[in-house]
């Protein structure tokens, strides 16, 4: 691959997906798009980016931004957030939800599907607390292929055991031989539904909590204010941002602010100018300090 | 510094376990089955134990249920590390005790995941 070619792959990814590559990522890109380019009888990497030059080259250009999507996921990753969910987002909802009884949870970036399982999980262990509750996980990714896989459920023995505890494992999956499959009562809590966050996703909404976790660290900084603050018209204003470990809405954008005590929780701003509708009785920030205050 | 104690009759999983285990601080006790690991827990219980289940002279799991028979043996974290991945395995060991289960073959990341999730890291 010559220099021009990776720049010609860098700047496609970028248009089509939001996907920065800094210059030292060529290693990544060969390792990705290899198995590609043989896929369609294509002997190298530059040969591949001559056929995506070339006129109907679409369903080729997907082909290579799905293999460059990264889906690096497991069960429950990270712990922390999902510590937050239960113990602290869920039941904050719970209390001011009361005579709507519906939440709406949006994973934004659900690669394989082991975020919104856990989420979904993690909401089933809460068990007669969300009885008469109607709970809708709406999990999106970009690439239909790991949708596919998202959908049907089915784990390896290896991926099972990425932060899956075992007594999870055995409540809520089936072993099929050599893999595990999750229980239809969990798939059922999930709509999986093609999207790039770079796209309009206005009509997905409302949600009261968005998990974006792990994907914003993809872009540039403009893609990222962009992406944030249409998020967070997508989210009401007493509901929540979770982000990955890694990434952070300060210093880029004011339409969220972190909630305090609560690592990678984000509450929308109603003080800021991407705020989309008025203040509510208690904000988020309040309840969930109340209810970190009660569990202590 | 918390104690593991790595039971398995093969030297090469208690020398991969232990490099693993070192690194996330912890300090090795070896055992080669089951008695002698009740032996070094007669000595002294250590905060964990990463446990085979088909070992000669006594398998994990009898060594398990009399771990926690044993003063104190309700104590340490038992975490299972075996090939053993039926479904009714898992659940006799998880209702002999056992805290967690890994399924052979694992790395780094599943041991600090399942460490983590029994409190241990």
């Amino acid at each position: 691959m010559t220099p021009f070619d990776y720049d010609f792959l860098r700047r496609l990814l970028k248009d089509r997906s939001g996907l920065v590559l800094s210059a030292d990522k060529e290693y990544l890109v060969e390792s990705r798009l290899l198995p590609v380019a043989r896929k369609n009888g294509l002997a190298s990497l530059s040969e591949l980016v001559q056929k995506l030059k070339a006129p109907g080259a679409e369903n080729l250009t997907v082909a290579v931004v799905e293999a460059m999507t990264t889906n690096e996921t497991f069960f429950l990753r990270d712990k922390v957030p999902f510590d937050h969910f239960r113990q602290s987002i869920v039941p904050s909802l719970l209390a001011a939800r009361e005579s709507r009884r519906r939440l709406r949870i949006w994973c934004a970036a659900a690669s394989t599907g082991q975020e919104p399982y856990s989420l979904a999980m993690c909401l089933k262990d809460m068990g007669p607390r969300l009885d008469g509750w109607r709970v809708e996980i709406v999990a999106t990714d970009l690439s239909m292929e790991v949708l596919d896989k998202a959908k049907a459920g089915i784990y390896s023995q290896f991926e099972v055991q990425r932060g899956l505890p075992i007594q999870m494992l055995l409540k809520y999956f089936t072993q099929i031989g050599e893999t595990w499959q999750i229980s239809s009562e969990i798939r059922s809590m999930v709509q999986y539904r093609p999207l790039n966050l770079l796209g309009d996703f206005t009509s997905l909404g409302p949600f009261d909590v968005v998990f974006c976790r792990n994907v914003l660290i993809y872009f540039d900084q403009v893609a990222k204010i962009d992406v944030m603050e249409r998020i967070r018209k997508v989210v009401e204003p007493d509901g929540f941002l979770v982000l990955g470990a890694a990434e952070t809405v300060v210093g880029l954008t004011d339409a969220f602010k972190p909630v305090p005590d609560q690592r990678g929780v984000y509450a929308p701003n109603p003080a800021s100018g991407a705020a989309k509708t008025g203040a509510v009785g208690f904000s988020a920030t309040q309840r969930l300090a109340a209810n970190f205050g009660a569990a202590r | 510094m918390k104690t593991c104690l790595v039971v398995d009759d093969s030297s090469v999983i208690r020398k991969v376990a232990r490099r693993i285990l070192e690194g996330m601080e912890f300090e090795i006790i070896e055992a080669e089955d089951g008695q002698q690991a009740l032996n070094v827990c007669q000595r002294g219980l250590p905060d964990a134990v990463l446990l085979d289940w088909n070992m000669p002279v006594m398998d994990g799991y009898d060594f398990l249920r009399t771990l926690r028979r044993m003063p104190g043996g309700d104590r340490p974290k038992v975490v299972f590390c075996t090939t053993e991945n039926e479904v009714a395995q898992i659940a006799r060991a998880i209702h002999a005790g056992a805290d967690e289960y890994i399924m052979k073959p694992f790395d780094k990341d599943i041991i600090a995941a399942k460490f983590q999730e029994v409190g241990l890291v």
